[in-house]
């Protein structure tokens, strides 16, 4: 029967230092839910940089092409006015009065086009439910999960190895 | 092991001689449950009355705006000389005001400024109600406010006539709904853990629900929490320049016109910092409330008081720069219109409310250097009330009287503003404090998630050595 080991500890740094010596061990840490972010605990339990950042570049860019291209369409190719005595002949003549708008549109864009694919690669959307293993993790607890079905160890030998990490409480239960 | 144990209970992570931002000897549970505590328990009879006062204060403004609607922009003060006053006064001061929480949750957050974990949800909050005061003028000032749409880039029936992308004040269109759209997501974003908080703790299942919904399932994960300092970092990153960059557009709408008083190069830096101080003291003067009445005082401060406070000091003396810059330039540049323009703010009609100005903005921040001045209740609360009213003063002052005395005499004429004109702001000041109320009430004022992330390092060897 395949088992999910939660391990509870009322510190993150308790809990810092148990994953070290787990992963030490060559036990693999599937997940850690804590109230915080517990930094420091990313390398440890092999969780890659994001590239959450390399989006939201891609996001503004998208967004200063749109706007440029729009500008040039409504301003200078769809239908030119002469504002005041200040004709809109090309593109390269008005950009600079095109500047503000092309910046507030690629910000606008990097904002919510990075939120939008944080929430779905997250998979936290409206009315999802909630996926802690106890609600305690949200408050002061901090727990790291460890399943049978990653680690080569047995379910007796994983239990040994955790109970010595100076932990709060400890739940098995069958993997469903 | 044992050398990586001792690292850790060894390791000196602060000053020892900065004060504590978090006073008293707090666990992780103490926090949620000092923050959570007005959210779970009845309201008190204290916000119960200052909601309901706000909320009349707020209808009178309704009702105010529903008269104008009905009735034309006529039912303002407004003339043929004067045809911009009250409401982009009231327009520029609300988005001004924004300005602070964006500052707060942004910039300092690039700067690893760790006091504004106390302040930066509550400062957040108070951007967006006053970014959705601000727009509320342009709106209403339109007179036919069901065609608000035009002022947007859609294609339309009149033959293809797009909006005007060379004018400031579409840029304005486009810098306020990012702005606003921007502060709104961030705030969500780092709002949703503390839903969850609230959701794993709340006993009574219409608002467990409630909070199940809002907190989008949020669990805790490791790779979330990654990816949630991720986005902040970079969400703080682009609303930097997204903050300054929205004042000096609305700084733009004057100064890019060709009036005396208004036509001045000096204006986006000057509007900008004029923004952060009075959003600054307003978020004082909602703050300093805030912790009395939610006893959040191990939270809030003293020393979270006088860093704002120099931060007043700054922007105060910039902006009283600011002000002499422009006398000095008026008189220097030799040009007579911009020198009457200047002459005419301090010695004309409108001299009561030029000199209002420069005693609130100038003179009062001063105060700040006195260190018992900087670090009183009373004193900071006194102060950021005058500096609200005297960057009101400094908005009307630059609108008013620009325009109320052009080229030709024979047009000169003078602005009284209507019980209209004052019922929509009264009316604004009231739907803002509703907003703010609410908040409080059923959101955490405090992030909840950041305050713990410094608990260790928020003063314990400076609160260990006061106890030797």
């Amino acid at each position: 029967m395949k088992k999910v080991f939660h391990v509870m500890y009322d510190d993150d740094d308790k809990l810092l230092v148990a994953a070290r010596e787990l992963v030490g061990k060559g036990i693999h840490v599937n997940e850690v839910f804590s109230p915080f972010p517990i930094h420091g605990i990313d390398p440890i339990i092999g969780i890659k940089r994001t590239r959450l950042a390399i989006t939201s570049f891609m996001y503004a860019m998208t967004g200063l092409s749109l706007a440029v291209f729009f500008m040039w369409y409504t301003m200078i190719s769809d239908w030119p006015m002469n504002i005041g005595g200040k004709p809109n002949f090309s593109l390269l003549e008005n950009l600079p009065s095109f500047i503000p708008v092309s910046f507030e549109f690629s910000v606008f864009c990097a904002a919510h086009g990075m939120v939008i694919t944080y929430l779905l690669r997250n998979r936290t959307l409206p009315g999802m439910p909630a996926t802690n293993p106890d609600p305690r993790t949200t408050d002061d607890k901090f727990v790291m999960e460890i399943t049978t079905d990653t680690n080569a160890m047995s379910a007796e030998d994983l239990e040994s190895a955790i109970k010595n990490t100076g932990l709060l409480e400890l739940s098995i239960k069958d993997f469903k | 092991m044992i050398a990586t144990k001792l690292d850790l209970t060894t390791m000196q992570r602060e000053s020892s001689i900065r004060e504590p931002l978090i006073l008293g000897h707090k666990t992780y549970k103490d926090i949620t449950d000092d923050v959570v505590a007005p959210i779970m328990g009845p309201a008190s009879l204290g916000w119960k009355i200052m909601i309901t006062i706000s909320s009349i204060i707020a209808i009178y403004g309704i009702g105010s705006i529903l008269y104008l609607i009905g009735t034309g922009i006529g039912a303002w003060g407004l003339n043929k000389t004067v045809g911009w006053a009250w409401d982009i006064t009231n327009f520029v001061w609300w988005v001004g005001i924004g300005h602070a929480g964006t500052l707060i949750s942004a910039v300092l957050l690039l700067f690893r400024q760790k006091w504004r974990m106390a302040i930066n949800r509550s400062a957040e909050a108070m951007t967006i109600f006053a970014v959705i005061m601000a727009a509320v003028f342009p709106g209403i000032h339109m007179g036919r406010i069901w065609l608000a749409y035009y002022v947007f880039p859609l294609p339309n029936q009149f033959g293809s006539i797009w909006v005007n992308f060379n004018s400031p004040l579409l840029w304005d269109v486009f810098a306020i709904s990012t702005y606003f759209s921007v502060s709104l997501v961030f705030w969500y974003v780092g709002l949703i853990p503390d839903f969850a908080t609230i959701r794993d703790r709340m006993t009574k299942p219409f608002a467990k629900k409630m909070y199940g919904i809002m907190s989008f399932g949020w669990s805790g994960r490791a790779k979330h929490w990654t990816r949630f300092e991720e986005l902040s970092l970079v969400l703080a990153g682009i609303a930097t320049p997204l903050v300054f960059s929205v004042h000096s557009i609305v700084s733009m709408d004057f100064a890019t016109s060709i009036i005396p008083g208004w036509h001045t190069t000096i204006f986006p830096p000057y509007f900008v910092s004029g923004a952060v101080f009075s959003g600054f003291a307003m978020v004082q003067t909602l703050m300093l409330v805030m912790r009395k009445a939610y006893k959040l005082e191990d939270y809030i401060h003293i020393k979270h008081v006088e860093y704002m406070n120099i931060v007043i000091i700054v922007t105060g003396s910039i902006v009283g720069v600011a002000y002499l810059t422009e006398l000095f330039i008026s008189w220097y540049s030799g040009v007579e219109y911009e020198s009457y323009a200047f002459i005419n703010r301090f010695s004309g009609p409108y001299s009561a409310a030029y000199w209002t100005m420069m005693t609130c903005n100038v003179i009062s921040p001063q105060l700040f250097w006195f260190k018992k001045i900087r670090r009183s209740f009373v004193a900071t609360f006194i102060l950021s009330i005058v500096v609200n009213i005297g960057m009101w003063f400094e908005r009307y002052v630059i609108i008013v009287t620009s325009l109320h005395r052009d080229y030709l005499p024979s047009s000169w004429g003078e602005f009284i503003p209507t019980a209209t004109d004052i019922g929509v702001f009264i009316g604004t000041l009231g739907i803002f404090l509703t907003l703010f109320l609410a908040f409080t009430r059923f959101f955490p004022v405090l992030a909840l998630n950041e305050l713990k992330t410094i608990l260790k390092s928020s003063g314990e060897s400076y609160k260990n050595k006061q106890v030797k």
